[in-house]
């Protein structure tokens, strides 16, 4: 029953970042592929309707993992302390770039918004990437079950490690490129006219970034934890995810430049295939401790089979429920977005 | 105990009570938007459209602040309160996921649609959109009424071997009696608001002699519907909360009233100052026999006083309690005079006229918020010292390694980040109102319509 709560949420958690991960992409590229107020509403028109939506599958996905493995979630949330509250902050910001940025209509206003949409959607991406890295290398639990890391310490790995150091700053950095490409295939996607041109440039370009940065991530890895080659070697079936993510990446580059659609959705089978290596790679544990012995697996923090039966119940429901409004409202949103002036955009 | 304690407890204490300012205006308000949206579909009156309108560009500010000042109050179970977590999340982290999966998603999903998605839903498309938004808010405040709920009445729990607390009954959890009274008790709070707010604003144009058709439907829905919810407010709702304490929570009540003496035909303290330590009620003015009554039906029954309690059961801050308690119930009377009032001028046609009631009702407008802020403290204030009532003292919950340095350098970073946000609210709701009803090329919407060709 734990193992099936183990899937599900690493199945929301993955549905979060293909999601969100357009979200943040767009942003993260706002300031590049948008020059003028007009082509800024745009890209900003592209997530408006979803973002908010998308951003829902983090709190679900928290709340989830909140009930069906409390101890990791008291580690891992008062461990990360830190940097946790650094990405609730930036949330905060992005959240009110999009929404408050409408509201006025001035050379002093939007701006501003543009702004911090832009480096809070970057910074929650390489955050993000540094803290699945946190996961997959490692951290410095001990025998109460509690661990808590400072921002940095010497940026080596060594034993007292910080939430950023070159191995976790590496994968934040890969974490960005890939969403600038997610993102910008989105945009390319949901735009037409100068923008769609623009993001298609950059999805390019960011493209053999990512390829460089996955071959280098990958191998180094390895070496940061061993726990990946062990699961490899036993369950050879394993190798279906990294299969995955080449295969993702190579729909990336045969469909970049004909078919738009495609290219948006090989990207995030690409998404999909890094995170589930990563998750496979360090099974049974959900939180591995840099002294092995310590590390949190999914026996240690699961909660009562009652609970967990139950929640599967609702869950099923809720999530039938929430497939079926995310249909309604992609279609309603469906199609591309063109120029429009600030005041045919108005709702009424 | 870890000397980061208070610091987590101001930290939660600090970003849920400004989270909270804007629930409640968008909980009562989707409640208004309903009724809005049904007078517009029934009567045919393209006023009533513009109007929730209106109100739906209101809703949307509140909404996004609500939104983003939201998700740090479930990270912060983790971060700050981890050994409660580890203990507790096995059962309220049942309510908490469920809040995400089922009204979240579907508030999120139709909200978009409610805002931007007039002119594609059309007319009954739309009104659906505002019934689901409803029923998204209004759901999602059950299940983080239950949560609360569970922490100061738990039910449907066993504790396992390894002492984490674990759920032995879903329903036990979900239909909490606890839960059930104080989620009517929040969101007639809520109503209230709602109510204020629009009485308030439809009363700043009638004052101002702008948008004066505007004004008399906002006045007339925030007084007939605010009358109604005044009253649910003390009872049955208020009045069965006590009662629940009295049975539950014996040392929060006493401590609620400023009884420090157990005593037959207890009083009722109107004013007065605790005295914490001649144990004693400073300048009381009370009404003998009132508290019997109220609690027991009875005007001679005898009614525990603090002295029945051994101290370390006592709430950590009584007089915190006292006076938040005091100008929650304070403030709900007012609220019943000045709701009654208004509807008495309404029912005889003269209340659009009665420039001396807009003027109250336009200054009412910060009460219902005080009231609400001041009721969530005595609920809170009044659990203690348990985090969850009779099981986990609130000195045992906090993150054992995240300390005072820490906390701190976050909760100053919260308290920056939000006094921008009170601003920029506060700038964009004046705005709002300034603009009125039928705004001159109205600027907003410009992110999310997504003109598709």
């Amino acid at each position: 029953m734990a193992m099936v709560w183990f899937c599900l949420i690493a199945l929301m958690i993955a549905i979060y970042v293909l999601l969100d991960g357009f979200d943040l992409g767009a942003g993260a590229i706002h300031l590049l592929v948008a020059k003028t107020d007009a082509e800024r509403r745009q890209v900003l028109a592209s997530i408006g309707p979803v973002w908010d939506g998308n951003e829902v599958w983090l709190l679900a996905a928290g709340g989830t993992l909140y009930f069906a493995f409390p101890q990791l979630y008291a580690s891992a949330f008062s461990g990360f302390y830190l940097p946790l509250m650094i990405v609730l902050w930036l949330l905060i910001l992005r959240g009110i770039a999009i929404e408050f940025r409408s509201h006025v209509h001035s050379l002093v206003w939007e701006p501003v918004w543009d702004f911090l949409f832009c480096a809070s959607s970057l910074l929650l991406a390489v955050f993000y990437g540094a803290a699945l890295a946190n996961v997959v290398r490692g951290v410095p639990l001990d025998g109460s079950g509690y661990f808590f890391e400072p921002l940095w310490t010497n940026f080596r790995l060594g034993a007292e490690t910080g939430i950023l150091d070159w191995y976790t700053i590496l994968v934040g950095v890969l974490a960005l490129i890939a969403l600038v490409m997610h993102g910008s295939l989105w945009v390319q996607m949901k735009t037409t006219g100068a923008v769609n041109h623009r993001a298609g440039h950059l999805g390019g370009a960011a493209f053999w970034v990512v390829i460089a940065l996955t071959v280098v991530v990958t191998i180094v890895s390895f070496s940061v934890q061993p726990q990946i080659k062990t699961n490899f070697a036993r369950w050879p079936l394993g190798l279906v995810f990294p299969v995955l993510a080449i295969a993702g990446a190579a729909g990336v580059k045969l469909f970049m430049k004909k078919d738009e659609r495609n290219a948006f959705l090989s990207s995030c089978v690409y998404l999909a295939g890094m995170l589930t290596s990563a998750v496979f790679g360090v099974y049974p544990m959900v939180l591995p401790a840099r002294d092995g012995e310590y590390s949190l697996t999914i026996d240690t923090a699961k909660t009562g089979a009652y609970g967990l039966k139950m929640g599967l119940i609702w869950w099923v429901i809720g999530m039938v429920l929430a497939t079926g409004y995310f249909v309604f409202v992609y279609r309603s949103f469906a199609g591309k977005v063109g120029l429009t002036s600030p005041e045919d955009s108005h709702g009424d | 105990m870890n000397p980061a304690l208070d610091v987590h407890r101001l930290h939660f204490a600090f970003t849920i009570t400004f989270h909270y300012i804007f629930p409640q205006l968008t909980m009562g308000l989707a409640l208004l938007l309903v009724y809005l949206k049904t007078k517009a579909l029934l009567t045919g009156d393209e006023h009533y459209n513009r109007a929730a309108r209106f109100w739906a560009r209101i809703f949307g500010i509140n909404f996004a602040v609500g939104v983003v000042t939201g998700i740090p109050m479930e990270f912060q179970f983790g971060t700050n309160w981890a050994e409660f977590s580890k203990a507790a999340g096995g059962v309220i982290g049942q309510t908490l996921a469920m809040e995400g999966v089922f009204s979240f998603f579907l508030e999120s999903s139709f909200l978009g649609l409610f805002l931007y998605g007039e002119k594609k839903l059309g007319r009954i498309g739309h009104w659906w959109a505002a019934v689901l938004v409803f029923v998204g808010s209004w759901l999602s405040g059950y299940l983080i009424v239950a949560t609360d709920a569970w922490m100061q009445h738990p039910t449907g729990y066993s504790i396992a071997a390894n002492g984490a607390i674990e759920l032995t009954s879903f329903w036990g959890l979900l239909l909490n009696k606890w839960a059930v009274w104080q989620y009517a008790h929040t969101m007639i709070g809520a109503v209230q608001t709602g109510c204020f707010v629009m009485a308030a604003v439809g009363a700043f144009y009638l004052l101002t002699k702008r948008d004066e058709a505007y004004g008399r439907t906002f006045v007339k829905a925030g007084v007939l519907v605010g009358v109604v919810a005044s009253l649910l407010q003390l009872f049955p709702t208020g009045d069965i909360q006590g009662k629940l304490l009295a049975e539950y929570q014996q040392p929060t009540l006493a401590a609620m009233e400023g009884l420090f003496e157990s005593q037959q035909n207890a009083p009722v303290a109107i004013l007065g100052q605790p005295d914490m330590e001649k144990r004693r009620l400073d300048n009381p003015l009370e009404i003998p026999g009132m508290l019997s009554f109220l609690t027991y039906k009875k005007w001679t029954a005898h009614v525990k006083g603090l002295d029945s309690f051994p101290e370390d059961l006592w709430p950590d801050r009584i007089p915190l309690l006292y006076y938040s308690y005091h100008v929650m119930v304070g403030l709900g009377t007012i609220f019943i005079a000045v709701q009654l009032m208004a509807a008495l001028l309404c029912w005889r046609k003269r209340l659009y006229e009665s420039r001396w009631m807009l003027w109250v009702l336009m200054l009412c407008v910060p009460l219902p918020y005080i009231a609400n802020t001041a009721g969530w403290i005595t609920a809170e204030v009044g659990r203690q010292p348990w985090l969850i009532y009779g099981l986990m003292r609130t000195a045992h919950g906090a993150s054992p390694r995240v300390g005072a340095g820490n906390a701190w350098f976050t909760l100053i970073g919260f308290m920056g980040l939000y006094s921008v946000l009170a601003i920029l609210w506060c700038f964009l709701m004046g705005r709002e109102i300034h603009l009125g009803p039928e705004p001159v090329a109205h600027p907003h919407g410009g992110t999310a319509p997504a003109t598709a060709d």
